[in-house]
């Protein structure tokens, strides 16, 4: 269990974090949320990230990508995190990338890993049909019509469902919502008839959609992965998707602490700097404290990742759950010490706790994870 | 073979010879080795023990053999705790004199002191005790008052000490006296005390979780020989400094009281008092309180591990280690409040019938847990360590 990076992996972060803080700081996010960007992430921005090789982490090099593996994923979302970059790199890199690795046949993963590496393709796991995630819920039906099958349903919070060229919809294809077996994954074109997909515009501008599916055909090379079995691998990849996103989540914690403890050693009021009023510093050093827990349990969810553990879902678990914990007190505190200002749209705190939410929300909260971390302890 | 393979082969061997049967047990409370004048041997082994493993300098391993330590370099008193864990063999030697005072020394006293006093604590002749708080002087200990008059030939010492534990059982006491009342740090010294001199006198404190070793102890009129002070007078507060940087390695070393474990884990005690649905907790509530507390338990244990790998890998003290005893004291206490909520009434009794001893274990270490967040620096000031050496906010 390695909880201390090594070398490679850290020039990696000075690498990810020297290119985020220039390429695509905190104003290149405003910058498409006040220009209402139709593709909501800049396509300039996704080349170059994609020229790092960071579209391809997740990728062995036969197939185009550099290998580096999800520690690697981890690390660049980290960075990703701290500027609010908004690009495809979770739904295409980190869930396109591991279904099709997980579930593909050789056809599948040959045509389509070199093309996410290569920035060619954009994807979208389409899971979600409640307000709450609950993937054994799911009852959306692909029935089996000729050699193929049809699809019909809703999907709804689809992250980057509108810029996707390929969507992985998941349906239940026999038993009822709650079985484990019954699952089915499908390659669906985004272009496809009866796909019908309405952007949604949420509180943090990140690109989510729902997506109805009226009577789509599709051929039997469409499944992704065995009939009914898509749960175990599928469970596999939203664990990799949890952890992705609690690394990108603990980037923006870091940045709402630093810059809050900036201001509270630069503010004056009442003659003297804010920061010397004792219940302003200790409620910074219970930040601290938080902050440090959530590398932990971040570092040791990569970890899980890479030495591919058995205890990968209670790893995944706590470092979602905790961070979400983590990422409400320390998004609150950050407009609480602000003041007046905190409650400005002009200050980048609001657009990190609205974030902050938004993820929160995705792949589980923290109660859901709490219920599965005490499923998976047997209580 | 290596020196250092020979050497574990020998000390293996010798282990087998030396180490009696039942010092590879578990040790109970009454047999812990404290050593003193006054030590009781419920089992004799014990003092077989401790005097073979002193004999070699071993309840001392890394301090000097000229004061009669073991003279062990690192790798060598490595190899000796693996060798000792390896037959689970019990502590030869327990004692305040071995964790705090005795590093001391070895950096601060003169070689006459070291010479008198460190053998007798290598072979737990004497059994030491620590006097740094007082009723006037807790969190602020600079702050401290007993004091110790120049008297030409000796020192006059006047005062009050609290939560010393084990005075009433122990034979010395290193003292931080106060030798300068116009100045605050630099009019405190650093005294050796024997409780056994006319004027001392020690009375336990009971606690709200019944009998503990605290006591109080009161310094009337006690003439102390000079040769009693360590380092320099008036300059006692530095070695007191590093003596509470010893105590509290010592703390966290320490275990967390009763809790659940003996029990079969908290969800196993929460199973008996809320019953399952297909065997998880009936209770949501009771359900989630319980995952939320073992995650926080898992991510601290996971941030000690961070902080040892990040120390090993030479990247430098990570800031984490100064969150340790704040956050564990606070998960701790935590922890035995959701124990509380899981065993309901039968985690309030207090002694009897209508109560089996793990119950009653937990209601006096729930109580106890309360303490953990004020002694060896109370939350607050852990907190204050925090904003201002790792944070850097300014004072006020």
């Amino acid at each position: 269990m390695a909880l201390v990076l090594t070398e490679e992996q850290n020039m990696l972060r000075d690498m990810a974090k020297q290119f985020f803080t220039e390429q695509a700081p905190v104003t290149n996010f405003r910058k498409l949320r006040d220009e209402e960007s139709a593709d909501g992430f800049d396509r300039d921005v996704w080349q170059q990230i994609v020229e790092l090789g960071f579209a391809g982490i997740l990728i062995p090099e036969e197939q185009g990508g550099t290998g580096f593996g999800p520690m690697g994923m981890g690390i660049v979302m980290e960075e990703a995190g701290r500027t609010l970059a908004a690009s495809p790199l979770y739904a295409t890199a980190v869930l396109g990338a591991g279904l099709v690795m997980a579930a593909g046949n050789e056809a599948q993963k040959s045509e389509i890993l070199p093309k996410i590496a290569g920035g060619e393709v954009l994807m979208a796991l389409a899971l979600e049909e409640a307000n709450h995630h609950n993937p054994l819920n799911t009852s959306m039906k692909a029935e089996k019509s000729g050699d193929g099958f049809t699809l019909s349903g809703e999907k709804k919070f689809v992250i980057d469902g509108h810029i996707a060229d390929r969507l992985i919809v998941v349906a239940r294809t026999s038993g009822a919502a709650g079985d484990t077996q019954g699952l089915s994954m499908f390659l669906v074109d985004a272009k496809a008839d009866g796909v019908n997909i309405t952007r949604t515009m949420m509180v943090d501008n990140r690109n989510a959609a729902n997506i109805s599916f009226d009577n789509v055909q599709l051929s039997a090379d469409s499944l992704l992965g065995g009939l009914d079995a898509a749960w175990p691998e599928l469970e596999n990849v939203l664990d990799m998707g949890r952890i992705c996103i609690a690394a990108e989540m603990l980037g923006g914690i870091e940045t709402v602490f630093e810059t809050t403890l900036e201001y509270l050693k630069e503010r004056k009021q009442f003659g003297v700097i804010i920061g010397t009023f004792q219940a302003l510093k200790h409620r910074a050093a219970e930040m601290f404290c938080e902050v440090e827990i959530c590398q932990s349990v971040v570092l040791d969810g990569l970890s899980a990742l890479d030495e591919r553990r058995n205890d990968i879902p209670r790893a995944a678990s706590l470092a979602k759950a905790r961070i979400c914990d983590a990422a409400r007190l320390i998004s609150n505190e950050g407009i609480q010490m602000h003041g007046g200002i905190g409650m400005t749209d002009a200050l980048d705190v609001g657009l990190f706790l609205k974030r902050a939410r938004v993820q929160a929300q995705m792949l589980g909260d923290a109660n859901f994870h709490r219920a599965r971390y005490a499923d998976l302890g047997g209580y | 073979m290596s020196e250092l393979e020979t050497f574990r082969a020998e000390t293996r061997i010798w282990l087998e010879e030396n180490c009696p049967e039942s010092m590879r047990t578990p040790m109970p409370e009454r047999e812990m080795p404290w050593g003193g004048r006054n030590a009781q041997f419920p089992n004799p082994d014990t003092k077989l023990w401790m005097d073979r493993m002193s004999a070699r300098g071993w309840t001392a391993p890394t301090w000097p053999a000229e004061y009669g330590g073991g003279g062990l370099s690192k790798e060598e008193h490595k190899i000796l705790q693996e060798e000792l864990a390896r037959i689970k063999a019990r502590p030869a030697l327990t004692s305040f004199g071995l964790w705090m005072l005795g590093p001391a020394l070895l950096e601060f006293a003169s070689e006459e002191q070291k010479q008198k006093y460190i053998p007798e604590i290598i072979r737990g002749e004497i059994r030491w005790c620590q006097g740094y708080s007082e009723p006037g002087a807790g969190s602020d200990l600079a702050g401290l008052q007993t004091k110790a008059e120049d008297m030409g030939d000796h020192y006059l010492v006047n005062g009050q000490k609290v939560w010393t534990s084990y005075a009433d059982n122990c034979d010395w006491i290193f003292c931080l006296v106060r030798t300068d009342t116009s100045v605050k740090h630099d009019g405190i010294s650093f005294l050796l005390i024997d409780m056994a001199t006319d004027g001392v006198e020690a009375r336990p404190i009971k606690l709200i979780s019944g009998a503990s070793p605290f006591c109080e102890t009161f310094l009337t009129d006690v003439k102390v020989p000079k040769e009693n002070l360590v380092g320099e007078l008036n300059k006692g507060w530095t070695i007191a400094k590093r003596l509470l940087e010893h105590e509290r390695s010592m703390i966290s070393g320490m275990g967390m009281g009763a809790g659940a474990a003996s029990m079969g884990g908290m969800e196993a005690v929460a199973k008996e008092n809320f019953g399952t649905e297909n065997e998880k907790i009936a209770e949501p509530s009771i359900r989630n309180a319980v995952a939320e507390h073992k995650m926080d338990q898992q991510a601290f244990g996971l941030t000690l591990k961070r902080a040892a790998e990040e120390a090993k890998s030479g990247q430098g003290q990570g800031a984490a280690a100064s969150m340790f005893k704040y956050y564990g004291t606070e998960v701790n206490k935590r922890r035995f409040e959701l124990l509380l909520d899981i065993m309901g009434s039968q985690a309030l009794g207090w002694e009897g019938d209508g109560f089996d001893s793990k119950e009653l274990a937990v209601t006096r270490s729930w109580l106890r847990s309360k303490g953990n967040s004020i002694e060896g620096g109370t939350s607050e000031v852990q907190l204050n360590v925090i904003a201002k050496r790792v944070l850097g906010l300014p004072d006020a």
